[in-house]
């Protein structure tokens, strides 16, 4: 019995991945279609025909590329900010006791909070425009980014710092040639979860009053009642989430390969 | 004798010092002195918490005492420096950086031109017999390769102490065998002061010119015992009746302080 099992898992093993991600996917056709079927569930669930035929309308009349690039936009505008931000911040917790004493119970409270919470403050401080939906993922992104690469700071191996030390380094080269590469991981999984919170932002972001976005795009057609766009555009933003996790893998793989395990 | 002659290269005088815990002050290290002569092997023995890695870090620099000084070559030690050479137990590797680029790192600091950072590299990850894995990284290594690579990078910047922290405690007996003996031909080659930190008595007595044993609570020099074995010292040398002598006493000696310890 157990060998038998040992020899099928064996022969799943060999089962390329595409393969299974293919079979998943048509799994989840089947189970949508089968839900824009059922009566109780037709009403929410768009068929994938509909949910096609949406995005092809959408796409023919150009508004689709509209929304997705200003999305990707305010995406990329609130992370970058929050990027370029973080990392001082965190370095200087890193690096300054009494900084890290006094800023981090600050972090730790409003990283709780979760955004959607301060959008009336955003919009009262600088209005509806483009500003506010970068303000918004701006303090998402860096909220999540700052504390993993602070983490990142803290957990350089001390030895490390002791062994470069020894062998003629000073406080700049020990910055930039020790800690750098070392919290580099720790930067990386900050630049993952901060472009996934940029993303679960968006949409909040985008009711603060947008004429245009893919969150809007959403929040309008359920307006109407359009089950079709609402499920495309939620499932152009997991593509876009999808993609995005992607790009950072692969910048990891290049980056840190040297790591003798990988951080999640 | 090696030991016995020549100029004091390390001067530890009356080092103490006091750490401030939760618990209130912990006494590491109180009234150490010893004199290290230039090219001398010392080791040091010594129970968990008696001060050894603390008394390694002060002499590197790396720590300051709390009263007391060491000298090398008669100048106050006020902070780490590039003529001793320091190898820590986890061995300490920069993980980003190839076998090369790790023993070219304090090469590169020192200002040396391109060329010579290389030729000196390939000089000692020669010596260490790791020419295969220059560009490897070190994870790709075993435990015993990556102290060879971190043995090569301590020797590349020629310091004239080495300063070692347990450097094979983590390794298997077979490895910690070969690399003992490898140490022991480096060390016959390229003289150096050599201060040795070690659990292990057999690898003290097979290394050493001097085997200072150290009590803990608060860690001093119990006694230090001169070893006559002569060199080269080979697996055979663990046989002699010398060695086992020096083994039964030392061991004697050490034990009597793990007891101390666990009172």
């Amino acid at each position: 019995m157990g060998k038998k099992q040992g020899s099928t898992n064996q022969k799943l093993d060999n089962i390329p991945s595409w393969f299974w991600v293919s079979i998943s996917f048509l799994i989840a056709l089947g189970l949508l279609k089968l839900l824009s079927i059922l009566p109780s569930t037709s009403l929410v669930f768009a068929s994938p025909e509909a949910i096609i035929r949406s995005f092809i309308k959408k796409a023919k009349d150009g508004t689709i590329w509209g929304h997705i690039g200003i999305s990707l936009f305010r995406v990329f505008g609130g992370f970058a900010f929050g990027f370029i931000l973080a990392v001082p911040v965190a370095f200087m917790m890193g690096w300054y006791k009494i900084f890290r004493n006094l800023v981090e119970p600050w972090i730790q409270f409003i990283r709780n909070i979760p955004p959607i919470a301060y959008i009336p403050l955003v919009i009262a401080g600088v209005g509806v425009g483009e500003k506010a939906k970068i303000v918004v993922i701006f303090v998402a992104t860096f909220l999540v980014m700052v504390i993993s690469i602070y983490q990142g700071v803290c957990n350089v191996d001390a030895t490390l710092i002791k062994a470069a030390k020894v062998l003629g380094a000073k406080d700049r080269t020990i910055f930039f040639q020790v800690v750098i590469p070392a919290s580099t991981p720790f930067i990386l999984v900050g630049v993952r979860l901060g472009l996934s919170a940029a993303l679960t932002t968006l949409v909040a972001a985008e009711m603060t009053g947008a004429s245009k976005g893919l969150g809007m795009m959403v929040t309008s057609a359920g307006q109407y009642y359009d089950m079709a766009t609402v499920l495309m555009g939620i499932i152009v933003i997991g593509i876009i989430g999808l993609t995005l996790e992607k790009i950072v893998k692969l910048l990891e793989r290049r980056l840190t390969g040297w790591q003798e395990t990988q951080v999640m | 004798m090696a030991g016995n002659t020549g100029n004091v290269k390390v001067k530890i005088d009356n080092v103490r010092k006091v750490f401030n815990g939760r618990s209130g002050e912990m006494i590491a290290l109180n009234g150490v002195s010893l004199d290290i002569k230039e090219n001398e092997f010392v080791c040091v023995v010594g129970p968990s918490g008696c001060g050894k890695s603390t008394l390694l870090n002060i002499i590197a620099g790396l720590g300051e005492p709390t009263s007391g000084k060491v000298y090398v070559d008669d100048k106050e030690v006020v902070g780490p420096g590039t003529e001793r050479g320091v190898v820590f137990q986890q061995y300490a590797l920069f993980p980003w950086l190839t076998v090369r680029k790790n023993v070219e790192f304090g090469l590169k600091l020192k200002g040396l031109k391109k060329d010579e950072v290389s030729k000196i590299c390939d000089k000692y990850i020669k010596m260490v017999d790791l020419e295969e894995f220059a560009d490897s990284y070190p994870k790709e290594l075993s435990g015993g390769m990556k102290q060879r690579v971190a043995i090569a990078r301590a020797y590349a910047v020629s310091p004239e102490v080495l300063l070692m922290d347990e450097p094979f405690g983590a390794l298997d007996a077979q490895t910690r065998t070969q690399l003992q003996s490898d140490l022991l031909d480096t060390w016959q080659k390229e003289r150096k002061t050599c201060f040795f930190i070690t659990h292990d008595v057999d690898e003290a007595i097979i290394l050493a010119q001097r085997v200072v044993i150290m009590s803990a609570r608060p860690g001093r020099i119990k006694e230090i015992v001169n070893i006559d074995i002569p060199y080269p010292r080979t697996q055979e040398t663990k046989m002699s009746k010398e060695f086992l002598d020096l083994k039964n006493y030392i061991w004697g000696q050490v034990y009597q302080e793990y007891l101390e310890v666990r009172r």
